[in-house]
């Protein structure tokens, strides 16, 4: 039955070529295709130094069939702007702008570009595909990183002191016509919210998460179940937000405890039962403030 | 003054998209340009981002996706700009951008001097200096058009206050004129959903090297196209430039050379001298990037001294442009060389004074005496002791 539903809603559409260099079970490079699939071919790309930096392809290759602009790593939104600005000179109101950059462009050195279009509410679309860390360089933390997760510039008998940033809220406080988080598990959920962001007009943010084997320590067919599972235990809430005011779950989240999800993860595997109670404690605190937006409003 | 005379150029060239952040003493360019594009007598897509990294990062998306595009900005500004500036050029971008020379913090200044746009020097951007609030307009228009014709980016720059906010006469010319001379930029490569490309993307050992040959022989290209372009302006519009321009050097035994407004104050000083009988003469140095090493030996081989003005200072060497020059005149033949004298003066906005240039004359006179060379590339002028 879900199988009948998932062929209806995915376009067959494909505009990310195989040959691509991504690392087996890759979920940024799953987020790629999904998302143009949503998009379609008029659809312009510009994207900062990430993993998809690498995985479209060195010159003269290219494993995007849209148009694609590389650009410096916190540079992200404002060179998007730049794109927007000519196609409107050209009178081309058709094509979706893309920004589309890693939890690193995002969360920390790109973040400033992208306050700034978002507080203009550049039409464009803004994805985030977060993988919790600055995995092509080689794994280091990032302000997306995890609580207590291991990185190669957060060792296991320091590992990371401090929460994940709460990205969401920014772009809340910003009132950007639309905001969502997703998952690659949820491909369903995500193609739905992409055509959503197509549809609306000025700043749309999409937060996706796509976890990633070699940076989180896990074996290459995991990735979308483990996507699945932060869903489930709330770790990682799927929602969308309207004009930074209406907040709404958009897929079913049970609540299942974190350790299991928590202990498939090498990132995690210095933690103590007494640490990850810690993370327990913290999801189910964010879930209630959470919970609270959506049932009352921001 | 000088700033509307920016503004005045990009709205005659039609620029389509502009992205600018507000720094003194730039301000009245991003100023005018709003009112300009309020009105609607310039249709273009103004972005006001947030800082000026992000201004050069949306005109390099503007200008991938074939819009003529333009920004402003000014020394701190100029610096944060610079990974961008890098990316532009490389990316072989024709951005045209004004930078009002200021010099660089600490201390805070807002007053002239040259060290934010030479400091940019090997961005891959030309770079010309200008003297008069006519030759910014002049030289605005001129810009767009070398670059579309070169595919790099073009940096105009003007003296902080002693052009930025300094009011002269300028004409301005009629749009159909301009338009005449600036057609609509057609680009050759742009961002196109019926043909796909990437752009910027990882470039190996392999194929690197070769994308900065074609960025280099682009430069070399750029040193014909700014003179036909510069002719052209001059047949339709009575005014010519160059890339460098010789004032009074007959016969001169003492060749000034300087850029940006210290010239007109040199050319008043070397009337002043050839008055008295002095054969000192002038060399203005318009464009710095590309350099013009053959134009600069024409003009100062066979003469026995070169007094450089810098109002700029590379520390731990010399002024900058005597540092070129004196690069550009190593090959000549011994006979031919001039000895080379580096006068520091004017940084962060010190007046330069007819008396200070005199002074480098005669300084310049006195250490000639001794047939020596220089004891010092960096002799600095109207400091307290």
């Amino acid at each position: 039955m879900s199988q009948v539903v998932i062929k209806d809603k995915i376009p067959q559409l494909e505009l990310v070529a195989s040959g691509h260099v991504a690392c087996p079970g890759c979920g940024g490079s799953l987020a790629m295709r999904l998302v143009l699939k949503a998009l379609g071919p008029k659809t312009m790309i510009t994207m900062p130094a990430c993993c998809w930096t690498i995985i479209s392809g060195p010159y003269p290759q290219s494993a995007l069939s849209v148009p694609l602009l590389h650009t410096a790593f916190e540079a992200t939104a404002a060179t998007a702007s730049g794109i927007r600005a000519a196609l409107d000179m050209q009178g081309d109101k058709d094509t979706t702008v893309l920004g589309w950059a890693g939890d690193g462009g995002t969360f920390d050195i790109g973040l400033q570009a992208l306050s700034g279009a978002a507080e203009r509410n550049e039409d464009i679309l803004y994805v985030c595909y977060d993988n919790e860390a600055y995995m092509n360089t080689g794994i280091q933390r990032s302000s997306a990183t995890p609580w207590g997760a291991w990185t190669t510039t957060t060792p296991a008998a320091t590992p990371k002191s401090h929460p994940k940033k709460d990205m969401m809220a920014i772009l809340a406080a910003h009132r950007v016509p639309y905001a969502a988080t997703t998952t690659i598990g949820h491909p369903v959920d995500l193609i739905e919210k992409v055509q959503k962001a197509r549809a609306t007009r000025g700043t749309k943010f999409l937060h996706i998460l796509a976890p990633c084997p070699p940076g989180w320590r896990v074996a290459d067919e995991e990735t979308i179940e483990l996507a699945r599972m932060a869903v489930r235990t709330r770790v990682f809430p799927v929602y969308e937000i309207e004009n930074g005011q209406r907040w709404r779950f958009t897929v079913d989240h049970p609540g299942d405890p974190v350790e299991p999800y928590i202990r498939r993860q090498g990132r995690f595997r210095h933690l103590t039962p007494e640490q990850i109670r810690l993370i327990q404690s913290d999801v189910d605190a964010r879930w209630d403030t959470l919970k609270r937006r959506v049932e009352y409003g921001a | 003054m000088g700033n509307h005379a920016v503004s005045w150029g990009v709205r005659l060239s039609r620029a389509e998209v502009i992205a600018a952040y507000p720094i003194t003493p730039q301000t009245q360019v991003v100023e005018e340009l709003s009112e300009m594009c309020a009105k609607g007598d310039l249709k273009a897509r103004f972005i006001k981002v947030e800082s000026e990294h992000s201004a050069m990062a949306a005109c390099i998306g503007a200008a991938s996706t074939g819009a003529r595009t333009f920004t402003a900005t000014s020394a701190q500004g100029l610096a944060l700009m610079h990974e961008m500036l890098h990316w532009a050029a490389g990316a072989r971008l024709p951005i045209v951008m004004a930078d009002i020379n200021r010099a660089m913090a600490p201390g805070w200044t807002v007053w002239a001097d040259q060290n934010d746009s030479l400091s940019q020097r090997d961005t891959g951007w030309l770079q010309f200096y200008c003297e008069s609030n006519q030759e910014v307009l002049d030289s605005t228009i001129q810009a767009f058009k070398i670059a579309e014709a070169v595919d790099l980016p073009v940096m105009i720059i003007l003296d902080a206050f002693y052009l930025s906010h300094t009011y002269e006469p300028v004409d301005i010319p009629d749009q159909a004129e301009v338009d005449a001379f600036l057609p609509r930029w057609v680009a050759r490569y742009r961002m196109d959903t019926n043909d796909p490309h990437s752009y910027g993307a990882l470039a190996t050992p392999a194929v690197y090297m070769e994308m900065r040959l074609r960025q280099q022989e682009a430069m070399e290209q750029a040193l014909k196209v700014v003179d036909e372009v510069d002719e052209e302006w001059g047949r339709r519009f009575g005014r010519r430039y160059g890339a460098i321009e010789s004032y009074r050097t007959e016969g001169a035994d003492l060749v000034i050379v300087a850029s940006g407004t210290i010239t007109s104050t040199t050319r008043h000083v070397v009337d002043r001298l050839r008055e008295k009988g002095e054969k000192v003469g002038l060399v203005k140095v318009r464009m710095f990037r590309p350099f013009p090493t053959e134009a600069v030996r024409r003009a100062l081989a066979g003469v026995p001294q070169v007094a450089v003005l810098d109002r700029n200072i590379s520390p731990g060497h010399c002024g900058i442009f005597a540092e070129e020059i004196r690069a550009a005149l190593y090959d000549l033949e011994p006979g031919q060389r001039p000895v080379i004298h580096g006068y520091i003066i004017g940084l962060g906005g010190r007046d330069v004074r007819p008396e200070n240039i005199i002074d480098c004359v005669d300084r310049t006179r006195e250490a000639a005496k001794s047939g020596r060379p220089p004891a010092r590339e960096d002799v600095w002028v109207g400091v307290q002791p």
